[in-house]
């Protein structure tokens, strides 16, 4: 009998989104779709405030990566006030700003690997939920546990030492940053008395990578081969080729690794870049022009950028850098699971930046805001964890903004979620005559490699319900899991 | 001295869902002017998994945050490490599921609750909706005369259970 099955939302994903496979009458999987079931509309939002309020409304945007949006907003938004094009700030506010983001590069990786990705590496894919999560880990390796949160913690404080705050944060402004980094902030992070050190960071960070590398030697069919399909994959990258999180160009490699986006300036990104939409979802399809709709997709996020990236510019994810390439025999890798691996290398190395950052002098200097010749437009893009992220926007004589375009990194990411979604369920639901949860988890591990952020949804008590509803070909609900 | 944290969470972004944040700035605000000791505060946009360590080192928490439940205006709730489930946002926890993972990686955790706030709407806007700010002020009014003892260990504890039965 023909199936419909849902699973709705995703688990472990944030906000609000859910998966349709369709299944004929002999099992075969014959449509699969991820949707996004909430639409924010946040780009409509925006239109009329002032435009230096947007790198503190943007934050409205999302309670995971709002840091994120907020320097991704402030670096469009010193294109309008004539502070360059994302590299003509002071050294102290360009440096500040780094920190902050690979403070949240750090803790939100962190997040993903030690409280979303390892329970399903430590006890498996089909292991009872009750099990798949940080407690799990906890019961199991408390010592990973304890490093996950304290990780955590040590990226929290940095983005608070140099946003301002917690919540809207204030850190970035047009044209620079409002404050500096204190001696006594910076001791903080280096003298190991109040939460352990940068060291510590990087000890840490090398220990989940072997951890992972262990794992991978004994379970290299499922790291390699789930989820594995051949992409392009696009990120931002230095001008000399280096990755590079918070600035660069846009380049693009095919599943091969032949280059198709050659390291274009990203405030020409609308000449490259078009996003479909689909009936079926509120979250659009972007892909590159030259390619089209049905070849013009990509990845983005961590395996992309080490898939783009000549070389990482910091010694010991450089070495990861070199065995994650030689892995892969120079290759861009395919691989949905080995994102867990790049995510790790990129852990690593946000680690020994934020140990260069906290080293450097200039933190501690005054000079922390540029102006110039005010401008109509502004385009600003970073790598956001998730991937690249794009802000755009344009302003009228008074100030107001009048056209904003955001393509955050999930979406840049919609098309190979669904591609990652067919191809684990005809890996692991098609010829099943009985679908086990362990099978439908397969889907959301998928799922999940990708760090999806689905949508910013409030969380209030009571809004998020799991519903996994399995139809038949009429339309009937025959059985449903509510958790 | 016990040591005593208020903790808020949500988008202050998105309208009712900033009542935790707001419950919180309000009662700080009360506390400094009054020179209240031993109560701390802090919030953040949801709970994470490091919040495990910041609360061991308190002897009570009071997590405050926005309500979608079908209560009148406010409630609070003991907060059970037992009471742990697996969240379905995963980006952010519940607090039984921080007061859980507070217990298993630290061997103790603090006697914990949770203040519900009844929120009507959701959307992108600053500032909270008159009803939602009505409820704000109920549960300031409930709380601000127990500030004093909430630090105290030896004073009769608090009627801090109120039924979140409507």
């Amino acid at each position: 009998m023909p199936k419909k099955i849902t699973i709705e939302p995703v688990t472990r994903v944030e906000g609000h989104g859910k998966v349709t496979i369709h299944m004929d009458d002999e099992g075969n999987v014959v449509q699969t779709r991820l949707h996004i079931v909430e639409f924010r509309g946040f780009e409509r939002f925006v239109l009329g405030r002032p435009y230096w309020e947007a790198p503190v409304l943007v934050q409205r945007l999302c309670g995971i990566c709002p840091v994120s949006h907020h320097l991704a907003a402030a670096k469009a938004i010193d294109m309008i006030v004539g502070a360059g094009n994302g590299d003509g700030l002071t050294p102290t506010a360009e440096k500040m700003r780094r920190l902050m983001h690979y403070g949240q590069i750090f803790q939100s990786h962190t997040l993903h690997f030690f409280h979303l990705a390892s329970p399903d590496l430590l006890f498996g894919i089909d292991a009872d939920p009750a099990v798949r999560n940080i407690i799990g880990v906890a019961m199991e390796n408390r010592d990973l546990a304890v490093q996950g949160v304290m990780m955590r913690k040590f990226g929290q404080e940095i983005i608070l030492a140099t946003a301002g705050k917690k919540i809207h944060g204030t850190g970035a402004i047009p044209g620079g940053i409002n404050k500096n980094l204190s001696i006594e902030e910076r001791d903080r992070f280096l003298d190991g008395k109040a939460f352990p050190n940068i060291d510590q960071m990087i000890d840490w960070s090398l220990g989940a990578l072997e951890f992972f590398k262990d794992y991978h030697k004994k379970n290299k069919d499922l790291i390699d081969n789930f989820a594995a399909f051949p992409s392009s994959h696009l990120s931002l990258v230095r001008k000399d080729g280096a990755l590079d999180l918070y600035h660069g160009v846009l380049r693009a490699v095919d599943a091969e690794g032949k280059v198709i986006l050659h390291d274009i300036d990203y405030r020409e990104y609308l000449d490259y870049i078009a996003e479909e939409v689909r009936s079926w979802s509120y979250m659009k399809f972007p892909y590159l022009k030259k390619y089209g709709k049905k070849h013009g997709w990509y990845r983005v996020g961590p395996l992309a950028r080490l898939n783009t990236a000549d070389f990482i510019p910091s010694p010991l994810a450089q070495k990861e850098f070199e065995e994650f390439r030689a892995y892969n025999h120079g290759k861009p890798s395919n691989s949905s699971m080995h994102m867990h691996w790049a995510r790790l290398i990129e852990i690593l190395h946000a680690a020994e930046v934020m140990k260069e950052l906290l080293h450097d002098p200039d933190l501690q200097k005054d000079d922390l805001v540029v102006t110039g010749t005010r401008q109509e437009e502004g385009i600003g893009l970073l790598e956001a964890p998730r991937g690249t992220l794009f802000h755009h926007y344009r302003v009228n004589e008074h100030d107001q903004i009048t056209m904003c375009n955001l393509i955050v990194s999930t979406t840049n990411n919609n098309e190979p979620m669904n591609r990652a979604v067919a191809e684990v369920a005809h890996q692991y639901l098609a010829g099943q005559e009985k679908i086990t949860e362990g099978m439908l988890n397969a889907v959301e591990v998928a799922i999940r490699a990708y760090d999806p952020c689905l949508s910013c949804a409030t969380h209030a008590l009571g809004k998020m319900p799991l519903e996994i509803t399995l139809f038949n070909s009429k339309g009937e609900k025959i059985d449903q899991l509510r958790n | 001295m016990m040591k005593v944290l208020f903790y808020g969470y949500g988008n202050p972004g998105r309208r009712d869902d900033g009542l935790g944040i707001s419950f919180v700035e309000r009662l700080e605000r009360h506390v400094r002017e009054h020179r209240i000791a031993g109560i701390h505060f802090d919030s953040n946009y949801q709970l994470n998994i490091e919040d495990a360590e910041e609360i061991s080192h308190y002897d009570r928490v009071i997590f405050c945050d926005a309500s979608f439940e079908a209560i009148e205006d406010f409630c609070l709730t003991e907060v059970h490490p037992s009471d742990a489930r697996i969240e379905f946002t995963m980006h952010a926890v519940s607090p039984a599921y921080v007061v859980d993972l507070c217990r298993k990686l630290y061997g103790q955790h603090p006697a914990t609750w949770l203040l519900h706030l009844k929120g009507y709407e959701w959307e992108f806007r600053e500032g909270l909706s008159p009803r939602a700010e009505k409820n704000l002020e109920k549960a300031l009014a409930y709380f601000v005369p127990l500030l004093n003892h909430l630090g105290q260990k030896s004073a009769p504890f608090l009627p801090l259970v109120l039924s979140c039965q409507s």
